[in-house]
């Protein structure tokens, strides 16, 4: 296990100190993007499309404007003479930003009102007559490349289906030959549905562009406020918003998962509507807004797993049909459109794998960002999870028999994976070994066998994953061709305290504690004596953001390399102070002393108060440092997690009974907020398992557009979750850590899934594809009795 | 149509003029600038806009600001003195009952009524207690803990008065 | 969501507020909890041009047991009857069904008149009123009416009640010696309306035979029903394990559900046999202790 090099007053490494954010927040002084008041300021409200696909023959502003307040309606064909009415998706695709012509799906933007308040605004929303020509919409994805499917997409130049691209790694031939020869291959189409990150906190913005400094004020919702500024900066240049008169504020943010990555349609209004009107403009979306807009998953997986009838897994292929909805703003590294979805091998030890995908317009919100999943790799983790899980049944194998034999040893690592990653560090077996102890596995085997004597329907699930996150290398990653790095400033004062600023963004996670807890283990630090800013890009160094898990893997880095610049430093002035040679100074956390000599030292207070008042001739004064983080590998923190729940045959109820997560996510930081983010993944984990999905008619409506009807769990349907820990350090991180919010939402779906199949086996159901609710194990109890 | 309301917010009494369909989150909110009462979902599902209307927890984006006429009114920033912590507050800190913040200020709210209700509750009852309050971020375990924690130290001080 | 605009009127008496309504005439609407009406204004689904406030009606909150009845007034909140003793003691058909109701929050300003009222064969209060076949006092401009509740619930949304008709109070058979009942409802998650809920009271005498019985469905047809075959079944008999099957058969023969986000027709009308089975047994158990 880990152990603590400095003191709990000191705060580093290892110590589950109390959060330094809390405050704000318990007492209600949080600064939520919809608390920012600025003088003078509008409220924009946008009217949007009742239908999925449809020509827009007239939009008559003559009602709304009449409404005393109503200050102006901003069309398509308003921003079209700006040259604004389209932008750039983070993977170079192109969407609409106001509509001159076609709407292409439900809830899409068509225009926006600008009034002197909200309630004036929505009444004006309401009063835009727009006259539509409804189309039929494609809104099943297998139908989109149809002969006869209308071309959703003419307006690009040489797209001449609905196909977005066609994508593969592996080697077909071979995989194809391995499972043809195979003694067994398990086959299933698996489907995990639309989903919604639904943070309680909506997205929104308030634009304000000062005529007089030509300076251009956002405070957006933004988890990548750099990102944003210089997308804003391509947008709109042309207009003259250059980026050095372009500061994004990111406030604090009610939860982000993903969904604050984009920049959605409405930001770019807004800030048009300021650039126009002159006046600060602020747009907060609705509830119905934010789940209709947006989106993650919705990817079709046709799975093939060949296996030994031992039971080694020889090879998997997966074919996959993603709908994107009409334009694809996946917000994923642009060399990787799929995201890393080639993590689908899993955390197995076999030579052949294919993955293959083909990504199509329908006539949907676009979307496709994470829901707290570091770019598909939820779908690659259900996907083989599934699969291993249906060999196991169908040569009648314990799943965690069959997962120990097949597991990439501990001395494998670094670990070639068949579809190209180098998997970094891992102790699968000791991590599925805990879990089991931890769960009682053998008791509850012979639980089951019991059980199912009597006819009760009761199910393990286990789920042993392989995450990948802390995007990433330069050389492979980058958004609109900005180098995935991340960075840290830090700023040492006299008096020894200090302000340390990253590119990054907290949503949640916890930054003003671990950051501050990075640097007082590096410095020796207490850190309650050091400010952690993020989210200006007025004061921030420049960064990609906080989603994906890689703000402990990218920038976390970047503090303890910028901290060890500073500790070089310190060393000199330690030395001059001293009077003994740099070789002659050794380090132990907060304080520099004499070899051999301890009684003469200098703390590291003493050392910053000298590099303003007693420097050593020629050194350069002050105490401050900053890196910029290009991280060598991914990070691969991995888990076990085993579920049991019991499913009523008359009903259809599903009771999750116990759930046991164990993370490896390398060395903590700090683990009550560790413990904490798995918590809360886990609950984002059996949403999707159990309960949410969007749902769509035949007409491309949402079904389910409200909280009312999209089923975000409540603290009665969140299990009482149980945790725990292996710690194999990343070998590559400065800090041996890894990055872990996200790995329980990839690991529990999988985990509940097999749980709930495994539970319904004895009736001969092999699969149900997530969310698996009451209703569908219901209609499947039927189909099979 | 205007109506002048006055009603008494975390002590202090405010006599404003109010349209009918002004929503009492938005009066708490936007006329009063207190802004720890959020908006979530506009449907009464989230519960990020719980405040206390005369001593009951309720829903304030589902409630007419018109309405609220003569009641007494309490939201986040009036549960404790500047600069110090009502019991849930020190536990949510303590037990790391929040992340990101947003539903923070009405799960308390909403704790407040339960505990005034059920002193000592189960760690069903609470689950059920905060049902109509959604937190994204921290699956609840440590807010189940946070009032647990702060129901113990509520019944010392009634103890001890 | 904004509602549009209206004229709010604040009513303090029953008088006043039938009164305002005729003045008002149709597009005027009564609030009491507004946790419905609210709501379907936000979303523009209701745009009322006038809005009567009666929940500062002096008088109408209260539960008592007079005479024959347990009266409740009706604007007495959910959650008033969550904590009261009575109900708590006496009537653990409320304490189920109340639990089950949107959330805490929501129950501090819902009211049992409203919920009844309202009309929504979604809500659960209709079906715990046809299972003890309730009375519904209110007062209109002719006075004060006593609607028996088979005659109450007309259609979607559409009740016995006149526009300018206040529900005033519900009255219910009072507990005694024998008599028990019992709610559930299935939902997605809690707080839900019900995917379907069952409703059962009953009255047994000494000998155990069935006196009395009520069964009532949640949100398995258009308006709240009452499950009649069921019932005619089980009165004058003493109920046994093949006469509650059989029952639970008419009951998902009988009810009309459709299939939407909350399951198939087939699955609703499983669930309505199932429940019907365990409410029957639950309130047949209540009734003998």
């Amino acid at each position: 296990m880990f152990k603590c090099k400095t003191s709990p007053e000191v705060g580093g490494m290892g110590h589950s100190v109390k959060r330094k954010e809390d405050a704000r927040f318990l007492h209600g002084k949080g600064n939520y993007v919809d608390d920012v008041k600025l003088p003078g300021m509008l409220t924009m409200v946008m009217v949007r499309s009742p239908y999925a696909y449809a020509k827009i023959k007239s939009i008559n502003k003559e009602k709304a404007l009449a409404i005393p307040g109503v200050l102006a309606v901003i069309t398509g064909n308003d921003l079209a003479q700006y040259n604004l009415h389209w932008m750039p998706t983070l993977l170079s695709d192109t969407q609409m930003v106001l509509p001159t012509d076609t709407v292409m799906h439900q809830s899409q933007e068509v225009c926006a009102v600008i009034a002197t308040d909200r309630y004036i605004a929505v009444d004006g929303a309401e009063a835009v007559e727009v006259d539509y020509e409804p189309m039929q919409a494609i809104v099943d994805p297998f139908k989109a490349l149809d002969e006869d499917a209308p071309l959703l997409r003419p307006d690009k130049e040489g797209q001449e289906d609905n196909q977005i691209y066609h994508w593969e790694r592996g080697d077909r031939a071979k995989t194809d030959e391995v499972i043809a020869n195979a003694d067994v291959v398990v086959k299933e189409r698996i489907y995990l549905p639309r989903i919604h990150v639904a943070s309680i906190e909506t997205c929104g913005c308030v634009a304000s562009y000062d005529k007089d400094t030509q300076k251009l004020l956002v405070y957006l919702t933004t988890q990548a406020p750099h990102a944003i500024r210089t997308v804003v900066a391509l947008v709109a240049g042309h207009v003259g918003l250059s980026e050095e008169k372009i500061r994004i504020i990111s406030p604090d943010i009610g939860g982000g998962f993903g969904g604050k990555v984009p920049v959605y349609p409405a930001y770019v209004v807004a800030i048009a509507a300021t650039f126009l009107i002159g006046k600060p403009v602020k747009w907060i979306e609705d509830r119905s807004e934010n789940l209709v807009n947006g989106f993650a998953r919705d990817y079709h997986m046709d799975c093939e797993l060949a296996a030994t009838k031992e039971g080694k897994i020889q090879a998997f292929k997966v074919s996959t049909l993603a709908d994107h909805g009409y334009t694809d703003s996946s917000a994923n590294p642009s060399k990787y459109p799929t995201g890393m979805f080639s993590i689908c091998t899993g955390s197995y030890d076999y030579e052949h794998a294919f993955a293959e995908l083909d990504a199509v317009y329908t006539n949907k919100a676009p979307g496709g960002v994470a829901y707290r999943c570091s770019f598909r790799v939820t779908e690659a983790v259900h996907a083989i999870e599934r699969m291993v899980d249906k060999l196991a049944a169908e040569i009648d194998k314990d799943p965690a028999l069959l997962r120990l034999e097949n597991f990439i040893k501990k001395e494998q690592f670094p670990y070639d994976s068949p579809l190209g990653w180098s998997y970094d560090s891992g102790d699968y077996e000791a991590t599925l070994h805990k879990a089991m102890e931890m769960i009682g596995y053998e008791d509850y085997k012979k639980e089951q066998a019991e059980k199912r004597k009597e006819g009760k329907l009761m199910g393990i699930g286990i789920c042993t994953f392989t995450e990948v996150v802390g995007a990433g290398p330069s050389k492979d990653f980058d958004i609109l061709g900005i180098a995935m790095f991340d960075s840290a400033e830090i700023r040492v004062h006299p008096t020894g305290k200090a302000l340390a600023r990253f590119g990054t963004k907290s949503q949640g996670q916890g930054h003003e504690t671990t950051y501050a807890q990075i640097l007082a283990e590096e410095l020796g630090i207490p850190y309650t004596d050091i400010e952690i800013d993020e989210g200006d890009t007025d004061t921030a160094p420049y960064g990609l953001g906080t989603y994906a898990s890689r703000s402990t893997p990218t920038a976390g880095a970047a503090a303890a390399i910028a901290a060890r610049k500073l500790k070089d430093k310190g060393k000199k002035i330690a030395a001059h102070l001293l009077e003994v040679s740099e070789e002659d100074i050794e380090w132990e956390v907060g304080k520099y002393f004499v070899k051999g000599a301890p009684e003469k030292s200098k703390t590291i207070q003493d050392v910053a108060f000298a590099a303003y008042t007693n420097i050593p001739p020629g050194m350069e004064p002050g105490f401050e440092a900053t890196h910029y983080y290009d991280p060598p590998n991914l990070t691969f923190p991995n888990g076990a997690y085993i579920c049991v729940v019991e499913v009523e045959k008359e009903t259809g109820a599903i009771d999750v009974k116990r759930f046991v997560a164990i993370d490896d996510c390398g060395n903590i930081i700090n683990p009550m907020i560790v413990e904490g983010q798995v918590h809360g993944g886990l609950t984002q984990g059996i949403a999707p398992a159990m309960y949410e999905g969007i749902e769509y008619d035949d007409e491309g409506n949402v079904l389910n557009g409200t909280l009312m009807d999209y089923l975000v769990p409540t603290a009665v349907e969140s299990p009482h979750w149980e945790t725990g820990h292996t710690i194999t350090p990343s070998p590559h991180h400065p800090l041996g850590a890894k990055g872990v919010a996200e790995s329980p939402t990839v690991g529990a779906p999988p985990a509940i899934a097999n749980a709930i199949i495994d539970a319904l086996a004895p009736l001969g159901i092999k699969h149900l594809d997530i969310p698996i609710t009451p209703a569908k194990v219901w209609e499947a109890i039927q189909a099979h009795s | 149509m205007k109506h002048t309301v006055t009603m008494t917010i975390n002590g202090e009494s405010v006599t404003a003029e109010v349209d009918s369909r002004l929503l009492l989150v938005h009066f708490i909110r936007e006329n009063l600038d207190l802004t720890g009462t959020h908006i979530g979902c506009d449907t009464s599902n989230c519960g990020a806009c719980t405040i206390l209307l005369d001593g009951k927890s309720i829903k304030s984006c589902t409630y007419l600001a018109v309405r609220a006429d003569g009641a007494e009114i309490t939201t986040i920033e009036g549960i404790a003195a500047e600069g110090t912590n009502h019991p849930l507050q020190q536990a949510f800190h303590d037990q790391h009952g929040l992340h990101c913040g947003f539903c923070t200020p009405g799960m308390i709210m909403r704790s407040i009524d339960l505990l005034k209700n059920n002193p000592n509750p189960t760690e069903e009852e609470i689950r059920w207690g905060i049902s109509g309050n959604l937190c994204r971020c921290t699956g609840y375990n440590n807010i189940v803990k946070s009032v647990q924690q702060a129901a113990k130290e509520l019944q010392k001080e009634s103890e001890s008065v | 969501m904004i509602p549009a605009n209206f004229i709010y009127h604040k009513a303090t008496s029953v008088k006043e507020a039938i009164a305002l309504v005729q003045t008002h005439g149709e597009e005027a609407k009564y609030m009491s909890g507004g946790h419905s009406l609210l709501p379907m204004m936000k979303l523009r689904f209701a745009t009322p041009e006038h809005i009567i406030d009666i929940s500062k009606i002096d008088g109408l909150s209260y539960i008592k047991e007079d005479g024959d009845f347990l009266k409740i007034g009706a604007l007495t909140t959910q959650t008033d009857m969550e904590y009261n003793a009575l109900i708590l003691d006496k009537y653990a058909i409320f304490s189920d069904a109340i639990k089950l109701t949107a959330d805490p929050s929501v129950r501090n300003v819902g009211t049992i008149g409203g919920n009844i009222a309202h009309g929504d064969a979604a809500n659960d209060q209709p079906a715990l009123m046809l299972a003890m076949r309730a009375t519904i006092v209110a007062e209109g401009t002719d006075g004060e009416k006593e609607i028996p509740i088979d005659e109450f619930f007309h259609g979607f949304y559409m009740t016995a009640l006149e526009p300018a008709d206040i529900l005033t109070e519900i009255r219910v058979p009072k507990a005694k010696k024998g008599s028990g009942g019992a709610y559930h409802k299935v939902e997605r998650k809690v707080g839900d309306y019900a995917t379907a809920g069952v409703a059962v009271h009953v009255e047994l005498d000494d000998m155990g035979v069935c006196q009395e019985i009520g069964i009532g469905l949640t949100n398995v047809s258009a308006v709240p029903m009452r499950l009649d075959r069921g019932e005619a079944l089980l009165k004058g008999k003493k109920i046994t394990e093949d006469l509650i099957e059989e029952v639970g058969t008419m009951a998902s023969e009988d009810c009309e559900p459709t299939s939407d986000l909350r399951g198939s027709e087939a699955y609703k009308r499983s669930i309505v046999n199932t429940i019907t089975k365990r409410m029957i047994r639950l309130a047949l158990e209540r009734a003998q202790h």
